[in-house]
């Protein structure tokens, strides 16, 4: 990296403090603030008696359950009227269901211009033979894209809360493995070498023929997430580290959701001011056809895979 | 088809109930993952097969999978063992 200033000016720059802070180099608020290392609170033996006695008085005067007749009335009270609720909401629910009008008739209020014009027309503006991921893609792809961006969140703040350091992990390394189940399970390792290539096989089926059968990225998604599961489960975490690892997390996820957004986008300017869009539909029916469906399934399926593994990961050992 | 139907939804509300009175956690979370996957048959039934194979993968697999690391984080589960001891100790006077 080449810099005009010399090395001293650059030191004073807010971008020289910045960049070190990144990098875990220097933390920022050490000598700037004032920090104190906690201490134990002090205690004499007269204050843990008092709180002893205390304690013994509270539990004698205000839970004492035999004596205490209000206690136990909101008890008794309690029970009643949570069934009471219960019963009601049930009551509640059974008499709306009854009011609702037969599935399959014509006159119901869900049978009207949107219903149809998504079935007449969502086959030409989208080029997807599977109207479901055609609509959920093309139609309303805006929606799709929060619903990624909120799984990305919530991945985010499950690591925010769970997630340790790096020599934790390898101080633990043998608990997190196998805490209860034997070692290298001889069963469960033969059942998941049959079964884990199938439900990858299957799951990318599910993800890249979206546009044309039922299914579409996030259920694809989800069978590769628990394929994933999966294979940690019966192999332990070091042979899993080898093809994915955090390196590889962060790529794949943050790579599929910036260009979904990218295609999002690019699809609504040009859609919005008339604009021809260079993504051909193709011929319906084909692999290789549905506009813009077909990557944002990809996108979406990776996105939901990284997820489900990252969530497993996280709940087992704080760490990828 | 019609009986079949029937027979999965009181399975669904029999599972329901049970998983509110099931004392043992490990038993609730079995039985909730029955649920899902009586749930993905009925979405078969009820045509949308993109819905059951997301309900079979996310809320009979992974959610529950999820549970079970949860319970083994927290020391929940215990071995037969630990349990028939516990039980013993549950019997008697000294209820803690």
């Amino acid at each position: 990296m080449s810099r005009i200033r010399d090395q001293k000016k650059y030191e004073k720059t807010f971008a020289f403090h910045f960049f070190r802070w990144l990098s875990g180099e220097k933390d920022m608020y050490v000598g700037n603030m004032e920090m104190k290392p906690q201490r134990e609170p002090e205690e004499t033996e007269e204050s843990i008696e008092e709180r002893m006695k205390d304690h013994q008085q509270v539990l004698a005067e205000v839970y004492d359950q035999t004596k205490n007749k209000e206690l136990l009335l909101f008890e008794k009270a309690y029970k009643f009227l949570s069934i009471l609720f219960c019963l009601a909401l049930v009551a509640i629910l059974i008499v709306t269901v009854s009011y609702l009008p037969r599935v399959g008739n014509a006159a119901n209020p869900d049978n009207n211009i949107v219903s149809e014009t998504y079935i007449k027309e969502g086959l030409r503006d989208t080029g997807a033979v599977n109207i479901v991921t055609g609509m959920i893609l093309s139609y309303r792809a805006f929606d799709t894209f929060g619903e990624t961006n909120v799984l990305f969140i919530a991945t985010c703040c499950v690591m925010i809360l769970l997630m340790v350091d790096e020599d934790k992990i390898k101080e633990n390394a043998d608990s997190n493995d196998r805490d209860f189940e034997p070692k290298n399970d001889v069963i469960l390792q033969k059942a998941a070498s049959i079964l884990v290539p199938i439900v990858f096989l299957f799951g990318i089926y599910v993800i890249l023929n979206g546009h044309l059968s039922p299914g579409g990225g996030f259920s694809g998604g989800a069978m590769i997430g628990a394929g994933l599961i999966l294979y940690v489960a019966a192999f332990g975490f070091n042979k899993t580290e080898k093809f994915f690892n955090e390196k590889v997390y962060t790529v794949v996820k943050v790579t599929a959701l910036v260009c979904y957004g990218c295609i999002v986008a690019y699809y609504f300017l040009t859609g919005a001011n008339g604009l021809p869009c260079l993504v051909p539909l193709g011929e319906p029916g084909k692999i290789l056809s549905g506009g813009i469906t077909l990557p944002i399934n990809i996108f979406v399926g990776s996105e939901v895979a990284c997820t489900m593994y990252a969530f497993y990961a996280l709940f087992r050992r704080g760490g990828l | 088809m019609n009986i079949f139907n029937m027979i999965l939804l009181g399975f669904l509300v029999v599972c329901a109930i049970s998983v509110s009175f099931s004392k043992n956690l490990l038993n609730s979370i079995l039985i909730y993952m029955s649920y899902s996957l009586v749930m993905s048959l009925i979405w078969i039934l009820l045509e949308s097969p993109d819905l059951a194979i997301t309900e079979a993968a996310v809320g009979a697999g992974v959610t529950s999978v999820l549970f079970f690391v949860t319970l083994k984080k927290i020391c929940a589960m215990q071995d037969d063992g630990d349990r028939e001891e516990s039980h013993e100790q549950d019997q008697g006077p000294e209820e803690v």
